[in-house]
């Protein structure tokens, strides 16, 4: 057997854990939903693919990024508004999965509209970023990739800092901690649901930007939800350290399963693996990574 | 008459004035009798072929999601796995008739269900839910890279054999709709005998509540383990019916995601824990996309072009699903039980006066 190369190693495991910043974006946008409202948003991801598309539509009408920017993100606060008013609402008090299956039908709705309203065709997105690589000691980085792992990275802590020291913030972690003791003591549920849902709006709309520049912005850009399920099973629904963890091992684990046993499997392994990397380590951890109490044993 | 309230879980009590087998035999007839006389082939080939295979998919699902509680999203794939076990068995045993071919490609579906259940006995809920996608992943993965499952057929889409049972065969449109709805009628039969037995009073228990469960002594994992057996079986025969019997091809990516979702918005529209929930929902999925294209080319005439339509029918679909959730959460069972109950207040008062 030849020599392990471990600079070959370095140079997967960051990529991987480069793209794993960005499946942890997505989670995110996961978490703060569920944090609050105890429903898990698979529409999460056609809202990233309606944030992207608008986005790129308006700029190839010429818009400046700035312009688009902004109106992308009203686009996603309206609907957070919409969705708080006409589905979330009149589901209070329902069973969570009840609520999951209204989050599945919303998003064929916002699937649909998105490519009513622009088009299916594929929209190339520049964001001015060469993906050319880098070299650092020796190791090629995609420049691109760190481009976007910084940007993730930025929005992460920034919305980490306006959770913890804003008052919004604390009526963010009151709801998360405890609905009805949130409500009594006279916070606005269904401003706080808004407000959360603008912010998984802002990401859908970062992320989508980030994904989109690198596949071309589409219609499977939608599947980008797919990819941070695993990661939620592992670092738990309820947890933004979960989401940031997660991401990176799945992200890891997932390039180097490809590159390493990949070709063992026949290649094509990235649909499936992290599933079954998120449920090996449940079946070690029952409590995830976080000792999450909601995975109960049997 | 303790299961007439067991086999309506939700609570809604069926308040039909005669006995309850006198419907199910009033559908049958029309079914077998009526039907195939007055439907073209377009009709049986277009909606009642898909539509019979995915009640059953519906009854399947509903057994694991509805009457157990454990929510999957991998359905689909056990459609596929169904479909492909059937194909294979045709394949590689010569000679194997295909009602006996559909029961082992059912089993088949139901050890790998049961498999891919196993995460069932430590997650719940969502982390359930999410886990089953890896089912769907998997199994597509494994179907399309792997050529021994499609014979190395290059193109990924193979024909699939005749229908064949007792000496005929099945090849006209009516031929596989009597074929298709003769399986559908034994293996619903099969799957309500399944819910209104003690079996299925221990599905409705784990769902309801498992630590009460194993305190009453039912044995919650072997419980969790026969659904996702059972559900699988179903399905699985449920997939070679839509390959066999409906599409006549095999091919592993009419199998995905959507699929799947399909399958859990008939068992949702329909109504959880109902049999014939399955049935009202897949009528209402298989037609309610004809019906809009009808009604979209009348109004907008070439307007309408099909990705537009497509669009259309995905906003159609989620906001059907959305206003059920809200509307009526019990879904279309309940709702033409409480018809019918109108109905029947409306004649008894007339009756009465």
């Amino acid at each position: 057997m030849q020599d392990f190369d471990y600079l070959f190693f370095l140079e997967v495991l960051s990529g991987g854990l480069l793209s794993g910043v960005m499946y942890s974006l997505v989670a995110i946008g996961f978490v703060l939903i569920y944090k609050t409202s105890g429903v898990l948003n698979f529409a999460q991801g056609s809202m990233l693919l309606f944030a992207a598309l608008t986005f790129v539509s308006l700029t190839e009408h010429g818009w400046s990024f700035i312009a688009a920017f902004a109106a992308s993100l009203a686009l996603m606060v309206l609907i957070g508004v919409i969705v708080e008013k006409m589905v979330l609402r009149p589901l209070v008090n329902k069973p969570p999965i009840t609520l999951f299956m209204a989050t599945l039908g919303l998003s064929y709705v916002i699937e649909g509209l998105a490519q009513l309203a622009w088009g299916t065709q594929v929209h190339e997105l520049d964001l001015g970023i060469q993906d050319v690589p880098l070299e650092l000691s020796g190791i090629l980085i995609s420049k691109f990739d760190l481009f976007a792992a910084a940007v993730a990275g930025t929005l992460v802590a920034a919305l980490t800092l306006f959770f913890r020291y804003t008052r919004t913030g604390l009526a963010f972690r009151a709801v998360a901690d405890d609905q009805f003791a949130a409500l009594a003591v006279g916070l606005r549920l269904p401003r706080i649901w808004v407000t959360v849902w603008a912010a998984s709006g802002l990401i859908a709309l970062v992320a989508g930007l980030l994904w989109g520049a690198r596949s071309g912005v589409q219609f499977s850009l939608s599947l980008v939800v797919l990819k941070a399920f695993p990661v939620l099973v592992l670092g738990g629904f309820d947890s933004i350290a979960g989401a940031i963890v997660g991401g990176l091992i799945i992200g890891a684990g997932e390039k180097l399963a490809e590159v390493y046993v990949g070709d063992f499997f026949g290649g094509g392994i990235e649909s499936w693996f992290a599933y079954v990397l998120a449920l090996v380590f449940l079946l070690v951890r029952p409590a995830g990574l976080f000792g999450q109490k909601l995975v109960e044993r049997v | 008459m303790s299961v007439e309230v067991l086999s309506t879980p939700h609570g809604q009590t069926d308040a039909a004035p005669f006995a309850p087998y006198v419907w199910p035999a009033i559908v049958l007839l029309v079914a077998y009798a009526a039907v195939p006389l007055v439907a073209n082939s377009y009709f049986l080939e277009a909606l009642l072929l898909p539509f019979l295979a995915l009640s059953l998919a519906g009854v399947g699902l509903n057994l694991l999601a509805g009457y157990a509680g454990q929510v999957s999203l991998g359905s689909a794939a056990f459609l596929a796995i169904g479909a492909f076990a059937a194909f294979n068995l045709n394949l590689r045993v010569p000679g194997l008739p295909t009602l006996v071919n559909i029961l082992i490609s059912g089993v088949i579906a139901a050890l790998v269900g049961i498999v891919f259940g196993l995460p069932s006995l430590r997650l719940k809920g969502f982390y359930l839910a999410v886990s089953t996608l890896a089912t769907q992943f998997f199994t597509q993965w494994a179907l399309t890279n792997f050529g021994w499952f499609s014979n190395y057929n290059s193109s990924g889409v193979i024909d699939a054999p005749k229908l064949s049972a007792f000496g005929f065969e099945f090849v006209t449109p009516v031929a596989r709709y009597y074929f298709t709805l003769s399986v559908v009628v034994l293996l619903t039969l099969f799957a309500w005998r399944v819910a209104t037995s003690q079996t299925g009073r221990n599905f409705i228990a784990v769902r309801d509540n498992e630590v009460a469960a194993r305190v009453i002594g039912i044995p919650v994992l072997r419980t969790k383990m026969i659904a996702f057996g059972l559900s699988s079986f179903l399905i699985g025969a449920a997939g070679v019916l839509w390959a066999f019997a409906y599409l006549r091809t095999v091919e592993p990516a009419g199998f995905n995601l959507d699929r799947s979702f399909q399958i859990l918005f008939i068992v949702i529209i329909g109504g959880l824990a109902t049999i014939r929930g399955a049935f009202l929902g897949a009528a209402l999925i298989v037609t309610a996309p004809v019906i809009l294209s009808r009604i979209g080319s009348f109004f907008l005439g070439d307007l309408f072009d099909s990705g537009v339509l497509e669009m259309s029918q995905r906003v159609l679909l989620g906001v059907l699903i959305i206003a059920f959730l809200i509307l009526e959460p019990d879904g279309l069972a309940a709702l033409t039980a409480r018809m019918w109950k109108g109905i029947r207040t409306r004649l008894g008062v007339a009756a009465s006066n």
